[in-house]
């Protein structure tokens, strides 16, 4: 299999809308998650207020980040914890290599982390001799499949019943060939008994962090299943991969964003296990682990604060966005080619990559404003791939056909008679062509769009000639 | 220079914090004591007996199974009841917690409970929970030397014994709880909120229980303090 890349991202979302098993899959969730968040949003009066909060607390914290990570790093280190600082991805995977030769470690059970797909930190330990075991269902079941997740929050979302059985066969030889795993219980209660016994080998957990926080130097997960929980208490040593934004101030603070979360993502009421954990196992405590640490990544984040794009660091990576969104939702998660698909992919990717390797995501949208609609931290995601697509377009990365027809453009429309000449030449022009089928079936240039569907021909003028007609049939109508 | 400066130095930078932190610190030192509450939704602002409904009411939704007695002498009756409803064997494991040291467990002499952490293959655990929110329906579950983790993980069956006056409309209210038990911006090692039994929808978007975590949840709702 070639590598997904942003810069094949026309192929692969070709590729993508052609591929029978992945259009299936998508087919189950185009429905599911609007209609949920729907519901809880509805269910809870407060939503829409909660959201403003949501979006103060956030910006607030952003704007001191430097003081509340050191508020936060004091307090965790009072709990008994160690925190270490990775400016890259590279120097994240050699703290974690450290702490695991350390422990002794062979095997690794990891709960989903974002980061942690940020790090590549999978191939980086089977490379070094240390076993990763993703724990999460849907993790587990693309570890298995040699893949990456295509969706923030169901990681296995392209992934059919039946693909999972194969998979299942193909790895848990132990077992009988012949057994049942045709239905959803067969393949849960066969990965759930695969899996605790991993659990209990393990000799270090890595988690993820959906917050930190400052005011008691706790890091917080939340999942559905309890595999996150699982990967904490019961090997020796816990590490928890965290970015820089994720810290807030107070307890309180992360409640509000807690009820915006579960909420957004899967439309539940809240999250079954919202975990707060605070430095290693007291004296005392019969279970939890030896060792607490924590790794405060950047990978780039630091070079965007103080820039528009600030407004990124709100996302509190629910997938609402994704689950909202129409290219999403027609090509899936693999066709970006990056870790962060979706609507928030097209703005973090750029930042994180560099818009010279994935300018073309923020290129791959309408505009139709439904991710900002369902936002819960309403970041202007429309707004920030504009901004990157100027960006693009300043640091001339465009193809040479699209600069010269956008300056061509730009040229005209800064000439108003000309435009307006232009612009009834070629729509006569194309009523012309178009008058007996009252369509187009070939334009030059648009050669990508008429060939999978019919431009209607234009009637009744250009837009400035209906629109002087308009105003001028009002004016005699007020009179 | 260490990462550690060079990224806190960028962001100062970026963020043109004078040395001394100026203002900016203030400001955060008071919102870290402070802790102030942000909106609270309506739904939970209840009295006692709405409270507890309303908790009732959300736990099931989230497909907990809820019992509801009088005072801790019934709590070993609805444990049994349970047990046997879903063909489950006698032996439990339990926290070794003081209030559940006060559940007359002798008066169902088929139950036999051990206190310790949960190891495999514990069919069911029992442990009591700090408190609840009834907001969602969710239970706050802390660890301490009376009460491990693993009991809220590795059973598939999870009991909680849950105390009435314990519930609270909402989550702030168990912060503060929490700050007067540990103290002022200290917490134990681990607190668990925990909403329903494990579940997982990774495959095909269905929802299915008993994921990694417990299939099933069961909480006894004790009316008095014994």
């Amino acid at each position: 299999m070639t590598e997904l890349s942003p810069a094949r991202f026309s192929e692969q979302a070709a590729a993508a809308l052609k591929d029978a098993a992945l259009q299936r899959a998508l087919g189950n969730m185009r429905i599911g998650f609007i209609e949920k968040r729907r519901k809880a949003a509805d269910k809870l009066p407060e939503f829409e207020a909660l959201r403003d909060e949501g979006v103060a607390i956030k910006n607030h914290t952003l704007a001191h980040l430097d003081l509340y990570l050191e508020a936060y790093e004091k307090k965790a280190v009072e709990a008994g914890g160690q925190v270490h600082w990775a400016r890259d991805a590279g120097e994240a995977r050699q703290i974690v290599l450290r702490i695991c030769r350390d422990a002794g470690a062979r095997t690794v059970t990891k709960g989903k982390s974002m980061i942690g797909e940020e790090m590549h930190l999978n191939p980086f330990l089977e490379a070094n001799d240390i076993e990763p075991v993703e724990t999460d269902l849907g993790e587990y079941i693309i570890q298995l499949r040699h893949e990456t997740p295509s969706h923030i929050i169901a990681p296995a979302i392209h992934v059919n019943k039946d693909q999972v059985a194969d998979a299942f066969r193909e790895h848990h030889t132990a077992l009988p060939p012949d057994r049942p795993l045709d239905e959803g219980p067969d393949l849960l209660a066969e990965a759930r008994t695969e899996l605790r016994e991993r659990f209990i080998e393990a000799d270090v957990g890595i988690t993820g962090a959906n917050f930190l926080i400052a005011e008691t130097g706790s890091s917080i997960i939340v999942t559905n299943e309890g595999n996150g929980d699982l990967t904490q208490i019961l090997p020796r040593v816990h590490i928890v991969l965290a970015s820089l934004e994720k810290v807030v101030p107070t307890l309180e603070d992360a409640t509000t964003l807690m009820r915006l979360l579960a909420r957004s993502a899967t439309g539940q009421e809240m999250s079954v296990y919202t975990t707060v954990s605070t430095g290693p196992r007291r004296a005392g405590d019969p279970d939890g682990p030896e060792e607490y640490h924590v790794i405060l990544l950047d990978n780039g984040r630091s070079a965007l604060y103080g820039t528009e794009f600030q407004e990124v660091f709100r996302c509190i990576r629910c997938g609402a966005c994704l689950n909202h969104c129409p290219v999403y939702g027609a090509i899936g998660g693999h066709a970006y080619g990056t870790v962060y698909p979706g609507p928030i992919g097209k703005v973090l990717s750029p930042a994180l990559m560099g818009i010279d390797k994935a300018g073309k995501l923020p290129n791959a949208s309408s505009f139709c404003g439904r991710c900002e609609e369902v936002c819960p931290m309403r970041i202007p995601l429309p707004k920030l791939m504009r901004h990157w697509r100027e960006e693009e377009y300043d640091r001339k990365l465009n193809p040479a056909a699209v600069r010269w027809g956008l300056g061509l453009w730009a040229w005209a429309v800064r000439r108003p008679a000309l435009y307006r000449f232009g612009a009834r030449f070629a729509i006569a022009g194309m009523a012309f062509l178009g008058r007996r089928r009252g369509h187009l079936k070939a334009l030059p240039m648009a050669g990508g769009w008429t060939a999978h569907r019919n431009l209607p021909a234009p009637q009744g003028g250009t837009f400035h000639d209906l629109w002087r007609k308009r105003k001028s049939t009002r004016r005699r109508t007020d009179r | 220079m260490n990462s550690r400066e060079a990224i806190l130095g960028d962001l100062r930078q970026k963020l043109n914090r004078p040395a001394d932190g100026g203002a900016g610190a203030q400001a955060v030192a008071e919102r870290l004591s402070a802790h102030r509450r942000n909106l609270i939704p309506q739904r939970g602002q209840l009295d006692r007996a709405g409270r507890i409904d309303l908790f009732e009411d959300y736990a099931a939704g989230a497909d907990a199974t809820v019992a509801r007695v009088s005072s801790a002498e019934a709590v070993p009756a609805a444990v049994a009841d349970f047990l046997k409803a879903h063909n489950l064997p006698a032996n439990l494991v339990r926290a070794p917690d003081a209030d559940l040291d006060t559940v007359p467990w002798e008066s169902q002499p088929t139950l036999t409970l051990e206190a310790r952490k949960a190891e495999e293959p514990d069919a069911a655990s029992v442990t009591a929970a700090f408190g609840a929110v009834a907001e969602t329906g969710t239970l706050v579950l802390v660890s301490g030397d009376d009460s491990p983790t693993t009991l809220n993980f590795l059973p598939e069956n999870h009991i909680v014994v849950l105390w009435a006056d314990r519930i609270s409309g909402d989550y702030e209210a168990q912060w503060s709880a929490l700050r007067d038990r540990y103290g002022e911006g200290a917490l134990p090692r681990t607190v668990n909120l925990v909403t329903g039994p494990s579940r997982s929808a990774d495959i095909e978007q269905t929802i299915q229980l008993g994921a990694h975590g417990p299939r099933r949840l069961h909480i006894v709702i004790v009316d008095e303090r014994p």
